[in-house]
């Protein structure tokens, strides 16, 4: 007998005689404590964030590329990671055309194996998109893909996410329905709400444990 | 090259590291301000009564509903992350889960590993099984990496070096990594960072626990602060998922509660910095990502506490911790003295399940059952009922079949004797008379030492006269 009908039997003969118990899930406990006016939304957003070390403009999407090179130059940054093939990556390198800043702009465009001690050790920033935020915990949705891979917001000290002011939903329940997530899941889909921390050492809150030691979010608003 | 980690064996009992514990007045500063903190901050964290219980009853039946339904659960999570080209292996004890971790760690000639934070992997002892075999396995939790350095094990299970405050952490980086001594803890964690960074890099395998198992999507959920969670299951080529059969959740959408739950109740934040949901192998088209993702669903006795419906409540556990930040005896002999893998209130009443009450038999009894770990439960499992029921497993005779692994550990015939005698004195008026009266008369004799009572307190010495005497007495002299 293999492992895995031994424990299913074990578990099978457990509940001999017994009935599933009924789906009595009440999405209202998960959603009413949790609903915001459209204008206190991002307010809540930022607050969250804020209070866990979080940097956060808001700009229009003209502004937030000159906001990158700002955030780059006066941290004396060599280099950002990002990613040309999508809209937000595109208008970061007309930007970079017209403006000639000095950190260089690098792209995530070949597998892991082939610069992992570059990306793990020389890479300053990276600016990567966000397919959302949650107002109610003060959280960006990443739906990391080809373009910008996962590691991509994970390595570089520095993580720049973009945000649309319009995208941020009440709270995690709404954001899963809305965009139907039980459909289907990329391989890794992510919630992040502030830079690496760790309080392992008595308590004591320290930023940039692992990841990113500084996160900074553009709130873009519409138009 | 990798070596053997001595860890520092745990000599004694429970009783024996409890007093060494209770003697030693750093252990209990760094415990009473870490639980303080702790408390308050999960309170801060629930500011509404009425949210927080509807929260908890809802997290209770979304457990209640998967166990009810586990093993087919447990199918369609197989069925789902196969799909999702995971490949799923079920182990029934820690001695295998360790051989087939090995088995794939040897397929890809790997010999550095690292390890996100996972209590499964802490029941499989799995840094010695995999370092006795020339592979080294490396903590990557702040924490228990600070643990592992040490030769030590985890005494909270989400603040694993609780019991080290700063000038420890500093001494040890000192002697182990040749650095300089700094009371910063900022540096401290940063010199971390930097000694982890290489062995991310290197790793040719990273091992990660679950926090939520999702049936529906085949989606391996983890929550963590620091990142090396999603560096362990990232950076290298293969990623090995560890986690206990009762982790399983029907659908995506429970998890939302149950997060909620988890962050609030451990840690008193609305949620942590990352929470990553993994559902599937680095793809054709991507650029990162492991190209190998496994999930090895272990069982060491979680089934046989299944087998019985009041003890099954056991498994609700979401690992949050927050049972033992509120426990008066946990706070004050820490978590070493449990001697095991879990320790405080859930330790209690889930290693008895794991290793037999043989090994743990003081376990169910190191509890003064104020209730306060039932209470803050965040999935209401009501643990000071679970201790009691594993007080009457510990002392069955064999002949009334204990229900737990190894019950009747403490079974004692003298014992038994003893209160036989007593509900015999107690049924019988005429006996009982006559042993009053003898007590009465002859209460010098009783005995100067009754087990452990006496080593703290004074024997109990019988009145000269007894209280029906008494009474009768006061009768006779009618109203005054």
């Amino acid at each position: 007998m293999s492992a895995r009908s031994n424990i299913l039997n074990k578990l099978r003969a457990g509940l001999a005689g017994t009935t599933p118990r009924p789906d009595d899930f009440d999405e209202g406990l998960v959603t009413r404590p949790w609903q915001y006016a459209p204008e206190d939304r991002i307010t809540r957003l930022r607050s969250l964030m804020e209070a866990v070390h979080t940097e956060i403009h808001q700009l229009t999407t003209e502004e937030w590329p000159s906001k990158v090179q700002e955030l780059l130059e006066s941290r004396g940054l060599k280099n950002v990671l990002y990613a040309p093939g999508t809209e937000h990556g595109k208008l970061l390198a007309e930007h970079w055309q017209r403006a000639e800043p000095r950190p260089e702009l690098l792209v995530y465009d070949r597998p892991i194996e082939e610069w992992k001690e570059e990306l793990f050790w020389q890479v300053d920033a990276s600016v990567t998109g966000t397919v959302g935020g949650i107002a109610a915990t003060g959280s960006l949705v990443l739906w990391p893909d080809r373009h910008e891979p996962r590691l991509m917001s994970l390595l570089p000290p520095l993580h720049i996410a973009l945000l649309k002011a319009s995208e941020v939903e009440d709270n995690l329940y709404g954001m899963m329905q809305k965009h139907n997530w039980s459909a289907g899941l990329p391989t890794n889909l992510l919630l992040v709400s502030g830079p690496s921390k760790t309080a392992d050492i008595e308590q004591v809150l320290a930023y940039g444990a692992h990841g990113p030691k500084e996160l900074v979010v553009l709130i873009l608003e519409d138009g | 090259m990798s070596q053997r980690i001595p860890v520092k064996e745990l000599t004694d009992s429970f009783r024996g590291r409890a007093v060494g514990a209770l003697a030693d007045d750093q252990l209990r500063t760094n415990f009473r301000v870490a639980m303080d903190s702790l408390m308050k901050k999960r309170a801060d964290a629930f500011p509404d009564e009425e949210e927080r219980e509807g929260l908890r009853e809802l997290g209770n039946h979304i457990k209640a509903r998967a166990l009810s339904r586990v093993p087919d659960l447990l199918e369609q999570l197989e069925t789902r992350l196969t799909a999702n080209g995971v490949k799923v292996h079920w182990a029934e004890t820690t001695e295998e889960a360790n051989r087939i971790v090995h088995s794939i760690i040897e397929a890809k000639q790997g010999s550095q590993v690292v390890k996100g934070k996972s209590m499964v992997s802490e029941e499989m002892e799995m840094n010695d099984y995999l370092a006795e075999r020339n592979i080294e396995c490396l903590e990557s939790d702040m924490g228990e990496y600070i643990v592992q350095l040490d030769g030590e094990k985890p005494s909270h299970i989400i603040m694993p070096a609780i019991h080290k405050n700063r000038f420890q952490v500093s001494r040890l980086f000192h002697d182990k990594l040749g650095v300089d001594e700094t009371e910063d803890v900022n540096e401290l964690i940063q010199i971390g960072r930097r000694t982890l960074r290489q062995k991310f890099l290197e790793a040719d395998v990273g091992v990660s626990g679950v926090n939520f198992a999702i049936a529906e999507t085949g989606t391996l959920l983890l929550v963590e602060n620091e990142g090396n969670g999603r560096m362990s299951t990232t950076a290298p080529p293969v990623h090995i998922a560890v986690t206990g059969i009762e982790k399983v959740v029907e659908n995506l959408r429970d998890v939302v509660p149950l997060l909620s739950l988890l962050t609030r109740s451990a840690l008193g934040q609305p949620i942590t910095t990352y929470v990553n949901m993994i559902s599937g192998p680095r793809k054709a088209d991507e650029l990162d990502g492991p190209e190998e993702v496994h999930l090895v669903l272990l069982d060491n006795g979680r089934s046989g506490a299944f087998a019985d419906a009041q003890l099954r409540q056991t498994l609700n556990c979401i690992r949050c911790g927050a049972c033992m930040n509120h426990c008066p005896v946990y706070t004050r002999v820490g978590g070493h003295t449990y001697g095991e893998v879990y320790p405080g209130p859930i330790g209690k009443i889930i290693t008895p399940h794991m290793v037999g009450l043989h090994k743990v038999p003081d376990h169910p009894s190191a509890s003064s059952l104020c209730g306060a770990c039932g209470e803050v439960c965040p999935v209401k499992i009501p643990i000071p009922e679970m201790l009691q029921r594993l007080r009457q497993e510990n002392v069955k005779s064999p002949a009334e079949q204990p229900k737990v692994k190894d019950g009747g550990a403490k079974y004692s015939r003298k014992e038994r004797a003893i209160w036989r005698f007593w509900a015999s004195l107690n049924t019988s008026p005429v006996i009982y008379r006559l042993f009053l009266w003898g007590a009465t008369r002859f209460g010098k004799l009783a005995p100067k030492n009754v087990g452990p009572w006496t080593e703290n307190h004074s024997a109990p010495v019988p009145a000269r006269r007894s209280l029906h005497d008494l009474a009768k007495a006061h009768l006779n002299q009618g109203d005054r």
